[in-house]
């Protein structure tokens, strides 16, 4: 029991000491900033699909579930309203970071396990290269730099999902339709929120995904274990912080 | 040229007489879990020779290596090179002892998303400022020693596992360092390729005055190869000498492994109990 209790804390304690040892040896330069360039096409592309067909159906599912709801009160006008700043706020970085997880987050865990089952890690330390710098922090800064940016993706996918609904399935008035998102939705409070939510779970789910990458056991099985890991732990981490930035937010 | 060369290795710069070990391994004791792997082993490697480790497979000859690399810590005793104690260094100066070293790994252990050439390049970008003409002149030379020039453009997946072996072997050489380590580099390789990676490995030694080590289960080769073997069977050396004098002796152990016999003191079969608690 109290082997149970404590294991997470030590767990996380390691991670934590592993964020710690990568960014001290974090030295902005060139090779770097390629690295992590490459890295975020990398990623980016790997995820950029799914992403944009996700946020549009979401987007969609939106609309349709909110005129629904607003045609009780006759108010299905404020339709964008209620998307976009459910959009924004909550759906946008939420979803995208669980996706980025599932799709990006496993592929790095697994990449760094099977490195490391294959004595290509062991090879680079023995070649004075520490991995830490040259495989974990790259695919972290990239995981911290494409969540934003694919959140923007997700986010204008599923306005257009909403407008192709609103507008063109259930014959809203363009005009007021983009006339209340404009208006209703505020830059700070609403839009920013969502973008400091999306680099904090950018940052959670790359650094879960290179943490259990580099503690995995040198096996096949380990490295099922550590993608399993990785999209579970970081999907349950990504919404427990999303209640927690929220709810400082606002 | 010959002062450029010492340049570049900071261990040939003697500060010791040169009769002394280039490598001395004092009562060195490895432990995993309850398995003592080696016990009390004492090994000297001279300053430019070419010593190999044999012993049957699982006895801790990797193990060794990785000790004198620093890559484990013993449970007890020490490995020191060129005077300076291996165990108890900071990752740092590990590092800074590495970046002399270079290092075959058993199974290769070549970098899957590089090309052979940025595998063979990468110890180069890493340690030497060097243009990239220069690298791609050193590569080549490189690749063109273990018989794959023009192999630079292909991935590691699609060598053959001997091909990947000599992309390795180059890689462990490209910087011409003072202390090379081979882990089995002839498995898995046909009779040429085998005399060729020996020829390569004696000439790299003596031409640029190199010390190497060379792990492997091959007799007759390692008898042409080197200079100095040590045999290793239950976790001790079991015996050492100059091939023609391993030959000729009459430690059982010994003459059981040099003639691949099945009856003798070297049992077969893994013992779980093997030195535990002892
Ligand atoms: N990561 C590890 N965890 C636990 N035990 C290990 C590990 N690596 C090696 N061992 C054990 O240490 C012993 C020595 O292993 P080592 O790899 O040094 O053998 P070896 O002499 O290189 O064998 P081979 O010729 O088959 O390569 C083996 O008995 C092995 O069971
Ligand atoms: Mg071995």
């Amino acid at each position: 029991m109290k082997e149970a209790m404590l294991s997470p804390i030590t767990e996380a304690g390691r991670c934590a000491l592993f964020l710690l040892r990568m960014l001290a040896g974090l030295r902005p330069g060139p090779a770097l900033l390629r690295n992590v360039l490459q890295q975020t096409f990398l990623i980016g592309a790997r995820s950029l699909v799914i992403i944009m067909v996700c946020g549009f159906f979401v987007g969609m599912v939106l609309a349709l579930q909110s005129i629904n709801a607003l045609q009780q009160f006759g108010a299905s006008d404020q339709v964008s309203l209620l998307v976009g700043k459910s959009l924004f706020r909550e759906l946008g970085p939420v979803l995208t970071a669980l996706l980025f997880a599932g799709r990006a987050g496993t592929s790095i865990a697994a990449e760094i396990g099977l490195m490391k089952a294959t004595s290509q890690i062991d090879a680079m330390e023995l070649m004075a290269i520490d991995p830490v710098q040259r495989i974990a922090l790259p695919r972290f800064l990239a995981g911290l730099l494409s969540v934003p940016l694919l959140t923007a993706m997700f986010n204008a996918l599923a306005i257009l999902g909403a407008v192709v609904f609103s507008i063109g399935v259930m014959g809203l008035d363009a005009g007021v339709f983009w006339s209340k998102l404009q208006n209703g939705v505020y830059f700070q409070q609403d839009f920013m929120s969502g973008v400091w939510k999306s680099l904090v779970f950018g940052g959670i789910v790359s650094l879960v995904a290179v943490w259990y990458g580099f503690s995995s056991k040198p096996t096949g099985a380990g490295v099922g274990t550590a993608t399993t890991n990785t999209v579970v732990v970081s999907s349950v981490l990504v919404l427990i912080f999303d209640f927690i930035l929220t709810s400082f937010m606002t | 040229m010959a002062a450029s060369k010492l340049e570049e290795h900071p261990f040939m710069q003697a500060t010791e007489s040169s009769a002394e070990a280039l490598i001395k391994v004092r009562g060195l004791t490895f432990r995993r879990g309850q398995r003592r792997v080696l016990n009390h082993v004492d090994m000297d490697i001279p300053r430019g020779s070419v010593v190999a480790i044999m012993g049957p497979s699982g006895v801790g000859k990797t193990t060794i290596l990785k000790l004198i690399a620093g890559q484990l810590q013993p449970d007890a005793g020490s490995v020191t090179i060129n005077g300076k104690a291996v165990t108890g260094l900071n990752r740092r100066e590990l590092f800074a002892l590495r970046e002399d070293m270079g290092f075959l790994l058993q199974n290769g252990a070549l970098f899957t998303d590089l090309t052979v050439f940025e595998n063979v390049a990468t110890p180069l970008r890493e340690h030497r400022r060097m243009k990239e003409e220069e690298i791609a002149v050193r590569v080549e030379e490189k690749l063109h020693a273990v018989g794959l020039s023009g192999t630079g453009e292909l991935m590691p997946d699609a060598l053959s596992g001997g091909m990947a072996r000599r992309v390795a072997l180059a890689r462990a050489v490209v910087l011409n360092p003072s202390i090379v380590m081979f882990d089995e580099p002839m498995a898995g390789l046909d009779p040429i390729a085998v005399s060729t990676i020996n020829q390569l490995i004696r000439q790299t030694n003596d031409d640029l005055g190199l010390t190497s080590i060379v792990v492997t289960h091959d007799v007759e080769q390692m008898s042409r190869l080197v200079d100095y073997c040590y045999i290793i069977a239950d976790g001790r050396i079991a015996g050492q000498g100059h091939p023609d004098e391993l030959r000729g002796s009459d430690n059982p152990a010994v003459k059981q492994f040099m003639n691949g016999h099945v009856d003798g003191p070297i049992p077969f079969h893994y013992d779980q109990a093997s030195g535990a608690a002892s």
